[in-house]
């Protein structure tokens, strides 16, 4: 059978970096074929070159055997290649009809509103992609926004489609419709090119995988004998350790209680309902559950960024629950929110001044309300060196970093500063398996020295791994609490949806 | 009552107008990215340059055409420097009221003397729709109203259409809420930037001439006298559509008419005046309906290379 897309030698150099430097792939009718790479290993670059966004150094293109050379996404998207963008191309303003056919909208000089819709609607049933065309983009879930960026591929009559890093920004549940999705294209024979760093995902989905490292494609196999491990070392190009080693701990006194905390969000809903625990030193608790039930609600006001409505939050035997947040920053709170780039950094700031955030106006770092620059370079120094951020470079805006380095600037600030305890919010979203690697070794690394951390993620798995006892919240409460020994993966997974443990509380 | 006097409504009209067409004329840049605040300066240059050409040449229309070619000219000069160079926009554009000003004033004088413009300028004819015009209370808003009051009407209402009903508006939405999305689909962002700022000049030069060779027969100084700030005013407050900012140009018209019409009767019009922009700070912070600007407006698209 003749390849759909093939990718020979190519290469994309810019000034000083090697993006692309020889990747190889070729895509059969009807697979779904997952290019598996860590952040910076020139997915991105890839992609931009098929889409004609970049033109390659060498090498080339040839799609349905014909040797392709585009200049603008228009020659690619004419020529039948679509794609999704992982951050979307839409307009949220207009209607999701606008959206599909702007560019090729129906009509004379009018543009015909109704054959729009028609056609859309047309698309969404032929594809079983169920979607409203009048409703507006802005208003939809990012789950739905991602449907109309594949009912725009279709509509411009795409032969092949790229999916890049399309579950980023998806709830689980989402990326069980988006899998769906997949495997009905691929019964009706559409190619799929799932771009990805999740090996999970990337087993679950795909039929073959192209592993990329620095630039260059590393090997490609049969999905169906590779494992986690296997791809793991592949894509680092090293063994990778995926589940870090935690001896026994025996966990001390409590350092955070929290009593009947009722919480309200930004929205006015109230999504903290009651809730109490109590985290020890030398422990991590884990917070399993669905994401919108609360859990990060319950972390930003134990950090003192939502106002408890009612409850007490108790540290280290002080009650802090009407402190600000600085106040609870100097008591020992740290924190690593969810959205490292929003909450987490001022990503116009350079890493010196990141990395003093929480501690500028003390000194070495200000006198009298003056900054001392150097006192902060050179402690910027130390930790940029000691989590290894890179590039090492204390002058960088923190926009400049890549996600994974992002997050070592912001571990290496809260973890430095000697907390009592460690609120780790998704801290290993988004980020490569060597990067998640680093981050969760720090994570243990505090809870030996017995401190303690209360982590919340949305990935049972990461819960699983490191936590010595799981709290399961929904809707705004917590269910149970388990000892890390006794729990399994199904009795959380019916806890995440509120039934409650049968024995084991706490 | 001074409601009553149908005269007040027919004065709303031709207040609203020179506000109603800078305010259109903003949208349409404003709609594709471009914030556009030269309204203000672009009026004078047409103002200016109505009376100038229309004394030169004895006919009121190429005065009128002379306005909307250089009304055209100078938001070609904001549009390069915005779109090209991508220039701060809001300085792009009050340095171009400031320019304006100065120049305006400065041919003034150098070209007619101090004695101002010539009193034999030709305007443009005020005519009166047969049949409107007779209709008892309403008539008298349509008797004898510059040609332009009705030409004005006919565009903005022509706009509205060309915006949100035909590919090119479509696409011009497009370029000003999210001009990356709508460069990988082939629509030409550059392109249509520029349509939207010229389209601008010229309706903002419409509404200049209107004042100086529709309603009146004359330039004098800084005759515009902020109309160009109000209509900023009236395109937010009518939310960035032609309809709209049609709207909120004949309640600040009106509030002008009032002040006229109450002068004398120890009103200070000083206060109605204010009230456009009490209107827009209440728009843009909520109080009255939301106002969102397009997603991208004001900032600079920088092409693939």
């Amino acid at each position: 059978m003749e390849p759909v897309l093939e990718v020979v030698d190519l290469k994309k150099w810019f000034p000083g970096v090697k993006a692309n430097d020889g990747v190889n792939l070729t895509v059969h009718a009807g697979e779904v074929h997952a290019i598996l790479g860590e952040n910076g290993a020139g997915k991105s670059t890839l992609m931009k070159v098929i889409y004609g966004l970049l033109e390659p150094t060498s090498g080339e293109i040839r799609l349905f055997g014909q040797p392709v050379h585009f200049r603008s996404p228009r020659d690619a998207i004419l020529a039948g290649i679509g794609m999704v963008h992982q951050h979307f191309m839409l307009i949220p303003a207009l209607t999701v009809a606008e959206n599909v056919v702007l560019g090729d909208e129906p009509g004379g000089v009018r543009f015909d509103r109704r054959e729009a819709v028609r056609r859309v609607r047309e698309l969404s049933e032929r594809y079983g992609l169920a979607i409203d065309p009048n409703a507006k983009v802005g208003d939809l879930t990012v789950g739905l926004q991602q449907r109309v960026e594949i009912l725009k591929a279709f509509y411009r009559k795409a032969r092949v489609l790229i999916l890049d890093e399309p579950t980023a920004l998806l709830t689980p549940q989402e990326t069980r419709e988006l899998f769906n999705i997949i495997r009905a294209l691929k019964a009706e024979g559409v190619p799929v090119l799932f771009i990805s760093h999740k090996l999970d995902e990337v087993l679950e989905i795909s039929d073959r995988v192209t592993v990329m490292r620095a630039g260059k494609t590393v090997e490609t196999l049969e999905t169906k004998g590779a494992t986690p491990q296997m791809l793991a070392n592949l894509m680092v190009g090293r063994e990778v350790v995926l589940r870090v080693e935690k001896p026994p701990m025996e966990a001390g006194p409590p350092v955070l209680e929290v009593r009947n905390l009722r919480v309200r969000s930004a929205d006015r809903h109230e999504r903290v309902k009651g809730v109490t625990l109590t985290v020890r030193r030398g422990e991590i608790l884990g917070i399993a559950g669905i994401d919108g039930n609360g859990q990060f609600e319950l972390a930003d006001a134990i950090a003192g960024l939502l106002r408890a409505e009612a409850g007490q939050i108790v540290l280290d035997g002080r009650d802090i629950t009407h402190l600000s947040p600085a106040e609870r920053t100097q008591l020992g709170i740290a924190y690593v929110p969810q959205d490292r780039q929003l909450d987490g950094l001022v990503l116009s700031f350079d890493l010196a001044s990141n990395i003093i955030l929480r501690d500028f106006r003390r000194p070495p770092f200000s006198r009298r309300g003056i900054l001392n620059r150097r006192a902060a370079e050179s402690y910027a120094k130390r930790l940029i060196e000691a989590f290894d951020v890179r590039p090492p470079d204390f002058r960088r805006k923190a926009s400049e970093l890549s996600g994974g380095n992002q997050q070592k600037v912001i571990l290496a600030r809260e973890v430095s500063r000697d907390p009592l305890i460690l609120l780790a919010a998704q801290p290993t979203r988004g980020l490569d398996v060597g990067a998640i690697e680093g981050v969760h070794r720090q994570l243990v690394r505090l809870r030996n020295e017995g401190k303690a951390v209360l982590l919340i993620s949305l990935e049972l798995d990461e819960i699983l791994s490191l936590s010595d006892r799981i709290a399961v919240m929904h809707d705004g409460e917590i269910v149970g609490v388990v000892d890390r020994a006794e729990a399994t993966r199904e009795q959380l997974g019916l806890m995440m949806t509120g039934r409650r443990a049968k024995e084991g509380t706490a | 009552m001074i409601f009553s006097n149908p005269e007040i409504w027919a004065l709303t009209l031709s207040m609203a107008i020179p506000l109603a067409l800078p305010a259109v004329g903003g949208t349409f840049s404003e709609r594709t990215g471009v914030v556009n605040i030269a309204m203000e300066g672009i009026m004078l240059i047409g103002a200016f340059f109505g009376v100038a050409f229309s004394y030169w040449t004895g006919n009121a229309w190429v005065g009128l055409f002379a306005a909307i070619v250089c009304g055209a000219l100078t938001a070609l000069a904001l549009a390069w420097g915005a779109i090209h160079v991508s220039a701060d926009q809001t300085v792009l554009g009050m340095g171009i009221n400031i320019f304006a000003a100065g120049l305006t004033t400065f041919l003034l004088n150098t070209l007619f003397g101090y004695n101002g413009t010539p009193v034999n300028t030709p305007k443009l004819p005020s005519v009166s729709i047969p049949g409107l015009d007779h209709i008892p209370y309403i008539g008298v808003i349509f008797t004898n109203q510059s040609v332009l009051v009705y030409v004005g009407i006919v565009l903005i209402f022509l706009s509205h259409w060309f915006l949100f009903s035909t590919r090119l508006g479509l696409r011009m939405r497009s370029v000003g809420e999210n001009p990356l999305a709508a460069d990988t689909l082939g629509i030409p962002v550059w392109r249509l930037r520029y349509l939207g700022v010229v389209l601008s000049g010229v309706f903002s030069a419409i509404g200049g001439a209107y004042l100086s060779i529709g309603i009146l027969n004359g330039f004098t100084s800084n005759m515009t006298s902020g109309r160009g700030y109000i209509a900023l005013a009236a395109m937010i407050f009518g939310k960035w559509t032609p309809l709209g900012s049609f709207g909120a140009a004949l309640i600040f018209g009106f509030s002008t008419a009032l002040g006229i019409v109450l002068q004398g009767h120890g009103v200070s019009s000083n206060i109605l005046q204010m009230i456009p922009y009490a209107l827009t700070i209440l728009a843009l912070t909520g109080l009255i309906g939301r106002s969102t600007p397009p997603a991208a407006d004001g900032i600079p698209y920088e092409p693939r290379r």
